[in-house]
């Protein structure tokens, strides 16, 4: 962890925040190791807010004999910086590659601070960036405020175009799938049999589908299950050692999910009804759920009434 | 102490600078959201009638509003009485008011989706029989821009192409006589606030019986999301057939019919 100077004397004058002191927050940057060389930082488990800075994806440090890897660099320039800095106390290396798993602002943003030749991304990614990004920003930049200060969209420089990558012997699996976005990275480092899941994985922290296909993220998530790996690191949510637990979860609760709101429109809920519905007790113990279900019922219940409603328009009178 | 609050307030919203005639009536109770808007609208839309806010009426939309485009909401006033009219409106819009229903022979249930154009008090009101206003709401957040964002389809392009397309299911609800309507159609519900499109919406809306008696009718703004998707409970049993007739300010009319489904709704998933 890191604690500037300036956040230990905002602590020391009690909680108010930096801001309001007219000083600048700053994250709190805690790399736990989660297999030889990898190490995982656990994202705030909760929606974006001016209280966490944005730094809720979960970001992964790997240390290879060429430099340093990153997976994902977080919400803001500040988040980038602070991480780059984390990381190359970590390991003494250089970063000399930073993946961007997808398009979402919580996990790209942070590229800023990178030489773009470094950052590499599916070829999707790099187009919905180009497309999305200034929204994404616009977005960003009204709930943080001042945690996004100096952030630009900055495009990866790297299309990512073949299969692995290796970095001075230690080699990384790049799997182009989709699902989650129209275009999702997952990577298994070969050494340690370790899945990085992007947001195609969630664990104990409901999904998010802003951008999602549901039916392609379940065949993500089987390509997933059939790779051989040990544990997992989801998008969100604590490290998972088993590696078969994130994706259960993560494939239960997108079944229930389409399955329930499809029910509520051949039931005739409307759509605040829909955000209301009872959420089964298997999913608990999941940060954030009757959140992410609302934010569902906005995104996919358009298309579902469409589908499932039928034409009841009389021809020209 | 107390005064010298209130004069913040007054300052705060403006209000101050305003003249303030003397009162035809009682004054408005005042507003527990404290929004600068409350007077002007609880004029427009209560005149003299007398006004209280009241929990049993109930506002209903999600704890985040996700798209500012399509924002849902839920007025249920079932179980206050007899219910003559209901207004859906977001005070600091600048199409205020987006339904203003009258059900004449349905429950007093309306749902639907608005455009937030910034944080907003978002507000039912019903008025009972008696003239009575009772109002309900919440300050809702929103990032801004759903009445000043050009309409998916607009950007799209298509809208002309499923313009009148219109899709619906009728459930029956249980022994008190009462169904579950849901329509929608696809209508770019322009609100002339994006350059170079003028203001283009659905306008009125009547649910009817076979026999063609109202059931219930409205006037909708263009503040009402594009491609509209309403809800309601008109008085209708298994087997019947409703019709939905509707028209938007060029003049285009819009029908449907809505057979009453012969099996109840809402088995699966059931609201908590
Ligand atoms: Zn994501």
């Amino acid at each position: 962890m890191r604690v500037s100077r300036r956040a230990a004397v905002a602590g020391i004058l009690g909680a108010l925040p930096a801001a309001a002191l007219g000083m600048t927050e700053e994250y709190r940057i805690d790399p736990a190791v989660v297999a030889d060389g990898i190490w995982m930082i656990h994202g705030d488990d909760a929606p974006i807010l001016p209280a966490n800075g944005g730094a809720i994806a979960n970001i992964v440090i790997i240390d290879t004999p060429a430099g340093t890897v990153l997976v994902d660099s977080g919400p803001s320039l500040r988040y980038g910086r602070a991480l780059k800095a984390v990381a190359e106390k970590l390991t003494g290396k250089p970063v000399i590659r930073v993946y961007v798993t997808h398009l979402h602002p919580d996990h790209g943003m942070g590229i800023a601070a990178f030489d773009p030749a470094i950052v590499a991304a599916l070829p999707q990614t790099i187009a919905d960036i180009a497309r999305d990004g200034r929204g994404f920003s616009d977005a960003m930049y009204r709930i943080l405020g001042d945690w996004m200060r100096g952030t630009e969209i900055v495009l990866p420089g790297r299309r990512i175009d073949q299969a692995s990558e290796d970095f001075g012997g230690r080699k990384v699996q790049l799997m182009a799938l989709s699902g989650h976005s129209a275009a999702d990275l997952a990577i298994l480092d070969e050494k340690t049999g370790t899945l990085i899941g992007g947001d195609l994985l969630f664990h104990d922290r409901a999904p998010s589908t802003p951008t999602a296909d549901l039916a392609r993220w379940r065949e993500s998530l089987d390509a997933l299950s059939k790779t051989p790996h040990k544990g997992a690191i989801p998008g969100h949510g604590p490290f998972d050692p088993s590696g078969t637990q994130a994706i259960m979860q993560t494939r239960r609760w997108i079944h229930w999910l389409e399955s329930a709101l499809t029910g509520a429109v051949q039931s005739g809920l409307d759509m605040v009804e829909a955000g209301a519905i009872a959420i089964p007790p298997e999913f608990s113990g999941m940060a954030a759920a009757r959140y992410e279900l609302q934010r569902s019922v906005s995104h996919l219940y358009p298309g579902l009434e469409a589908k499932l409603l039928p034409r009841v328009d009389v021809p020209d009178q | 102490m107390w005064r010298q609050k209130v004069s913040l307030i007054l300052i705060g919203t403006g209000l101050l600078a305003m003249p303030v005639p003397l009162p035809a009536r009682a004054p408005y109770p005042a507003d527990p959201l404290q929004s600068p808007m409350w007077q002007a609208h609880a004029k427009t839309i209560f005149g003299d009638d007398p006004v209280r806010f009241d929990p049993r009426v109930k506002m209903l939309y999600p704890e985040v509003a996700e798209n500012q485009r399509s924002f849902p909401v839920a007025l249920d006033a079932r179980g206050v009485g007899q219910v003559k009219r209901m207004v859906i409106f977001a005070d600091l819009n600048p199409i205020p008011i987006a339904i203003d229903y009258r059900p004449e022979a349905a429950e007093p249930y309306v749902a639907t989706r608005i455009k937030l154009d910034q944080r907003t008090p978002v507000r039912g009101a019903v008025q009972l029989a008696d003239g009575q206003w009772l109002v309900a709401g919440g300050w809702v957040d929103a990032a801004g821009g759903g009445c000043s964002a050009p309409p998916v389809s607009r950007v799209k392009g298509d809208w002309a192409t499923h313009l009148g397309e219109m899709r619906g299911e009728a459930w029956p609800m249980s022994e008190d006589g009462s169904s579950r309507l849901r329509v929608t159609f696809r209508h770019p519900m322009d609100t002339g606030f994006v350059a170079n499109i003028p203001t283009y919406n659905i306008e009125e809306l009547a649910v009817k019986s076979a026999a063609g008696t109202v059931l219930g009718e409205m006037e909708i703004w263009a503040s009402v999301s594009e491609d509209p998707a309403i809800t309601l409970m008109p008085h209708a049993k298994a087997g019947d057939v409703l019709t939905v007739d509707a028209r938007d300010t060029n003049g285009r009319a819009y029908l449907a019919r809505i057979a009453v489904a012969r099996q109840s709704a809402m088995p699966s998933a059931t609201p908590q």
